[in-house]
């Protein structure tokens, strides 16, 4: 298992962590290669089944970035996100997948070490779960 | 979620059917729950290495057999087992209109109620039959009042709340406000409201809508 690389999508929201992941980027911080970016317009675009189709569909982790507490371009779309991730994580547990793999994180646009060091944690914390169920015959 | 899965555990074409009427608005059983439920199957059934074909589609309503003909004829032999995810009065109509099909409820239908705000429905109706809303002002005590009374408040409220639980409201206690500020207090006096309870199962019948000749009146 230790040549486990999981697979994680990042919804990430154009006004804050998306623009952190370049500024990341432009900064020479280093994060782990597993992350595949997915930008939204604004976190509240993601619903449960956009989260539920990335596990489907091969990712082992899932999470949403969007802007701080109170700052949602959208004025609640992070929130309406947030809850969403709960929700998603509730439906996991019904059908026995951890719900840590998927997960909801707060950033600025000036964070590009916020959105490393995230990347970092999530990164560690599926390798520490494993390969989803889905994912068994991939490795 | 688990009773579900059992349900169609030993089906392999499962058709995830939604209805577009009351449970699309109640965000129980509409386009996007039917996906919801469907990737969730799916998932399910892939982890236990008995993979599923899910179809998606939804009725516009399930409870008008126009609505539901077309759809099951149009995909017909593409599925084994129909999951219904509208209420109990859908499952009933697929089950009606194809026999040899097995029609399964995925909802537990609760109440009619209304949406208080979104994602918070209560219990307003029970469909019974005799409606008194015109002398309670508009607040009905069949389903708000935890004991459905019809003539008047139990005594064990207080403070406004009932005595069933505190986060709700005594019925009878907002129908008294309700008419004082409709200025109908004088209802209350009227004699006791004896409710005709209907008898199960319920049937209506529409002459003027039925198909068929006229019957000559002389």
């Amino acid at each position: 298992m230790s040549s486990f690389e999981p697979l994680i999508a990042v919804f990430s929201c154009h006004y804050c962590s998306y623009a952190a992941a370049d500024l990341a980027g432009s900064s020479r911080i280093q994060y782990p290669p597993n992350i595949r970016i997915i930008k939204v317009p604004c976190t509240g675009r993601v619903s449960a089944n956009h989260i539920l189709k990335a596990l489907e569909r091969g990712a082992d982790g899932v999470y949403v970035a969007g802007c701080l507490e109170g700052t949602c371009h959208f004025i609640s779309g992070n929130y309406k996100a947030q809850k969403r991730v709960q929700y998603v994580k509730a439906l996991l547990s019904e059908i026995n997948i951890e719900p840590e793999r998927v997960e909801m994180h707060f950033m600025s646009a000036a964070q590009g070490s916020k959105f490393a060091a995230v990347a970092a944690e999530m990164t560690d914390v599926i390798k520490e779960l494993g390969p989803s169920p889905l994912n068994h015959s991939r490795y | 979620m688990e009773e579900i899965l059992t349900m169609v555990e030993e089906f392999d074409r499962i058709l995830v059917l939604g209805c577009g009427g009351c449970t699309t608005v109640c965000c129980a059983g509409g386009a996007r729950e039917v996906e919801t439920l469907a990737t969730l199957i799916r998932m399910d059934r892939k982890q236990k290495g008995k993979p599923v074909e899910t179809l998606e589609a939804v009725t516009e309503l399930q409870c008008e057999p126009e609505s539901v003909k077309p759809i099951l004829e149009k995909l017909a032999n593409q599925y084994d087992v129909v999951l219904s995810m509208a209420c109990g009065a859908g499952v009933q109509t697929v089950a009606q209109l194809f026999p040899n099909h097995n029609a399964l409820p995925a909802l537990n239908t609760l109440f009619t109620g209304r949406a208080e705000e979104h994602g918070v429905w209560t219990e307003n109706c029970l469909a019974c039959g005799d409606c008194v809303l015109w002398r309670t002002g508009g607040i009905c005590p069949v389903t708000r009042c935890a004991k459905s009374l019809m003539n008047g408040a139990c005594g064990g409220a207080s403070e406004g709340k009932c005595e069933v639980s505190k986060d709700r409201p005594c019925a009878w206690q907002e129908i008294y406000h309700a008419l004082k500020r409709l200025d109908k207090l004088h209802y209350l006096k009227q004699e006791p409201q004896v409710k005709d309870w209907p008898v199960h199962p319920g049937k209506v019948v529409r002459e003027d809508l039925r198909e068929g000749e006229a019957t000559r009146v002389d």
